[in-house]
C-alpha cells in the first residue's frame, strides 16, 4: 500500500514478467527441462481452470478429468474421424468442454459440499466408460496418436520443439493473463464472495447459481483447451487422461500452489513435476516421496507456496 | 394500497412438520416509517421476515412488494427489487476487507458497476456513516463484533434499499453501542423504510413510529408505541412477563 505502485499495476508487472521469464528460460534450458516445461505449461493451464473454480469459486470439483477429455477428444476426435482442419479442431474441443461443463454444472449445481464432490466424481466416471464404450472411436485405453499432419497450425510444425515449447507458452500465457483479468473483475470478485459466504452473497441480490453455472463453464473451458493442447502438442489421445488420476491431480497442483492465487497452478504443478522427477531417479518409491512431500506440506502451508508468499510477503499476491 | 404500504402479505403461512411458526399472518408496512416487529422468542419474527425477503419459502400465502406480487421471486430478484436484509447471526465476508465487504453490497446497485471512482465514493460515504472509515483496509474478521454489526448495517446501506430489514441488530451490543445504533437509525427515518426485529425495548420505543407483535406466529396488535404499551393483550403475552419493559 505505501508504495507507488498500484496492486493492479504489480499484477501485471508480475504476470507479464513470468511470461517473459519464460519465454526467455528456453535457451538456457536443455531440450529435456524445455520439454518439462512445455509439459508443465499445457498442465498448468488444467490446474488454472481448476482453481478458478476451487480456489477462486469455492467448489471443490472430483471430476475435471471429464472436461480436460472432452477438450482433448473433441480435438482428437475431430480430426481422426471428420478429418477438419486443426483450427476448426480447436473449436470443437471448446465447443464440447463448454457443453461438458454446462450441462454436468446444471445438474451438479443442485448440491454442494461432499455431494457435490462424490457428484462431479460420479460423472467423470461415466465420461471415462463413456470413452471406453466407444472404443471402436476412441480406441480406449490404449488411445491414439494425433496424424503428424494434423500437428499443423498456421504453418507451424506443433511437433518440432521449439514451436511445441512456444505454443504451449502462448496458451499459457493468455490463460495466464486471462485468469488474472478476471479474478479481479467485479465478476471474480463476486465468485470470492460465494466462496467467502454464499448465503450472504445471495441477500446482497446475486444470482448465486447463475455465477456458479458461469464459473464451471469457464473452468471446464479452460481444462478442455489444456487438454486439446496436450493432444496437439504431444501427439496423443488416450483414456488413461480421464481417469480419477487425472482429476485428483490438479486438486493437489492447486493445493500446493496456492488455492486461491493467480500464480499457485504454475509453481504447484512445477513442483509437483520435478518432485516426481528428481525422487524418481533415486528411488522407484518416488510416489512415497511424492506423497511425504504432500503430507508436510498441508500439515505445515495448507495455503500452499503462493498462499504463503501471500501471507508473508506479497499482500497485494491476486 | 401501493403508495400506503411498501410491503403487505396476505394470509402468509409458514409450517415445519407439525409446527406453525406463521400462521395466515396478514401484515402491512407502512411506507417511510420505522416498524419495529416485536413478539416473545418464538413467536415467529425471523421466519416472517425471512419469507419478506425469499430466505425462507413461505408454506403458503403472498407478499406484495410496492404492490407487485413477489410471492414466485427468488431471494437475489427481491433484493434487486429494493430490500436489503441484515442477518439475526452475524453474516459478513470475514476474509475479505470491510471496503470489498461494502463494495459487494453496492455494486449491484451502482449506475456504472465499474466505474472504480463512483464505487469508492460510494463506498467511503457509507463507511464513514457507521463510522468505520478509517478501518476499510482491514479484514473484517478482525473487527470487535460491535464493528462487524455496524459493518453489516453499512453493507445494507450501500444497496440504497427502499425496504431495510434489520434481524435483532442490537443482540449482544454493549450498551454504549445500542445507544449509538439508536442514533444511526433515527438518523435513517425519511430515507427508506425500516423494519426492525428487535427484542430490546428500549431501542423498540425510541426508534419505532409503528408497532407490530406477533405472537404464536399470529398477528397480536398493531399500533403506536403507545398504543402497544398500553394494550392489554399485549402486556399480557410480552411486555408484562419482559424484564426490559
Amino acid at each position: 500500500m505505501s508504495n507507488m505502485l498500484s496492486d493492479t499495476a504489480r499484477g501485471y508487472i508480475l504476470h507479464i514478467s513470468i511470461i517473459v521469464a519464460l519465454a526467455l528460460i528456453y535457451d538456457v534450458l536443455g531440450n529435456y527441462h524445455s520439454g518439462n516445461l512445455a509439459r508443465i505449461m499445457v498442465l498448468a493451464v488444467y490446474a488454472m481452470g481448476y482453481n478458478f473454480l476451487f480456489g477462486y469459486t469455492g467448489l471443490l470439483s472430483l471430476g475435471h478429468a471429464v472436461f480436460f477429455a472432452a477438450g482433448m477428444y473433441g480435438l482428437g476426435l475431430s480430426i481422426q474421424i471428420f478429418e477438419i482442419p486443426t483450427l476448426l479442431a480447436i473449436l470443437a474441443a471448446m465447443v464440447s468442454s463448454i457443453v461438458v461443463a454446462a450441462g454436468i454444472g446444471f445438474l451438479a449445481l443442485r448440491t454442494s459440499g461432499v455431494a457435490f464432490m462424490i457428484v462431479t466424481l460420479m460423472f467423470a466416471q461415466a465420461g471415462y466408460l463413456t470413452i471406453l464404450y466407444f472404443g471402436e472411436y476412441t480406441r480406449g485405453d490404449e488411445g491414439f496418436v494425433v496424424a503428424q499432419s494434423a500437428r499443423q497450425l498456421f504453418g507451424f510444425n506443433l511437433a518440432d520443439d521449439v514451436v511445441r515449447y512456444y505454443a504451449a507458452l502462448f496458451l499459457f500465457a493468455i490463460c495466464f493473463l486471462a485468469t488474472f483479468k478476471l479474478v479481479r473483475s467485479s465478476f471474480g470478485k463476486t465468485l470470492i464472495a460465494i466462496r467467502e459466504n454464499e448465503q450472504r452473497a445471495r441477500m446482497l441480490g446475486y444470482d448465486t447459481g447463475k455465477f456458479k453455472l458461469q464459473a464451471i463453464i469457464i473452468s471446464g473451458l479452460l481444462a478442455g483447451l489444456a487438454g486439446a493442447a496436450y493432444a496437439l502438442l504431444f501427439g496423443y489421445v488416450g483414456a488413461t487422461f480421464a481417469t480419477v488420476q487425472y482429476s485428483i491431480f490438479p486438486l493437489l497442483w492447486v493445493l500446493l500452489g496456492g488455492a486461491g492465487t493467480t500464480i499457485g497452478p504454475l509453481i504447484g504443478v512445477t513442483f509437483m513435476f520435478y518432485l516426481i522427477d528428481l525422487s524418481s531417479s533415486y528411488t522407484s518409491a518416488y510416489m512415497l516421496v511424492a506423497g511425504l512431500a504432500l503430507v508436510l506440506l498441508t500439515l505445515f502451508a495448507p495455503q500452499g507456496i503462493a498462499g504463503i508468499l501471500r501471507r508473508k510477503v506479497f499482500k497485494w499476491l491476486p | 394500497m401501493a403508495s400506503m404500504n411498501l410491503i403487505s402479505t396476505q394470509k402468509l403461512t409458514k409450517q415445519y412438520g407439525g409446527i406453525l411458526a406463521n400462521s395466515n399472518v396478514d401484515f402491512e408496512l407502512p411506507t417511510g416509517q420505522i416498524t419495529a416487529l416485536i413478539g416473545p422468542n418464538g413467536a415467529g419474527k425471523s421466519t416472517f421476515v425471512g419469507m419478506l425477503c425469499g430466505r425462507i419459502d413461505a408454506t403458503s400465502g403472498e407478499v406484495f412488494f410496492n404492490g407487485e406480487n413477489i410471492s414466485h421471486l427468488p431471494a437475489h430478484k427481491r433484493i434487486r427489487l429494493g430490500m436489503a436484509y441484515t442477518f439475526q447471526i452475524t453474516s459478513i465476508f470475514s476474509g475479505l476487507s470491510l471496503f470489498e465487504n461494502v463494495a459487494l453490497a453496492a455494486r449491484p446497485n451502482l449506475s456504472k458497476p465499474n466505474n472504480e471512482k463512483q464505487l469508492n465514493d460510494k463506498v467511503y460515504k457509507v463507511l464513514k456513516r457507521v463510522g468505520l472509515d478509517d478501518r476499510a483496509m482491514q479484514i473484517a474478521s478482525d473487527l470487535s463484533y460491535g464493528h462487524q454489526r455496524l459493518l453489516e448495517i453499512a453493507m445494507g446501506l450501500a444497496q440504497d434499499p427502499e425496504l431495510f430489514i434489520l434481524d435483532e441488530p442490537t443482540q449482544g451490543l454493549a450498551e454504549s453501542e445500542v445507544t449509538s445504533f439508536i442514533e444511526l437509525v433515527k438518523s435513517l427515518a425519511g430515507e427508506m423504510t425500516i423494519l426492525l426485529i428487535e427484542h430490546n425495548m428500549d431501542v423498540v420505543m425510541k426508534t419505532a413510529d409503528f408497532i407490530t407483535v406477533l405472537n404464536f406466529g399470529e398477528v397480536l396488535a398493531n399500533g403506536s408505541p403507545d398504543e402497544i404499551r398500553n394494550n392489554p393483550h399485549v402486556q399480557e403475552a410480552y411486555l408484562g412477563t419482559s424484564s426490559d419493559a
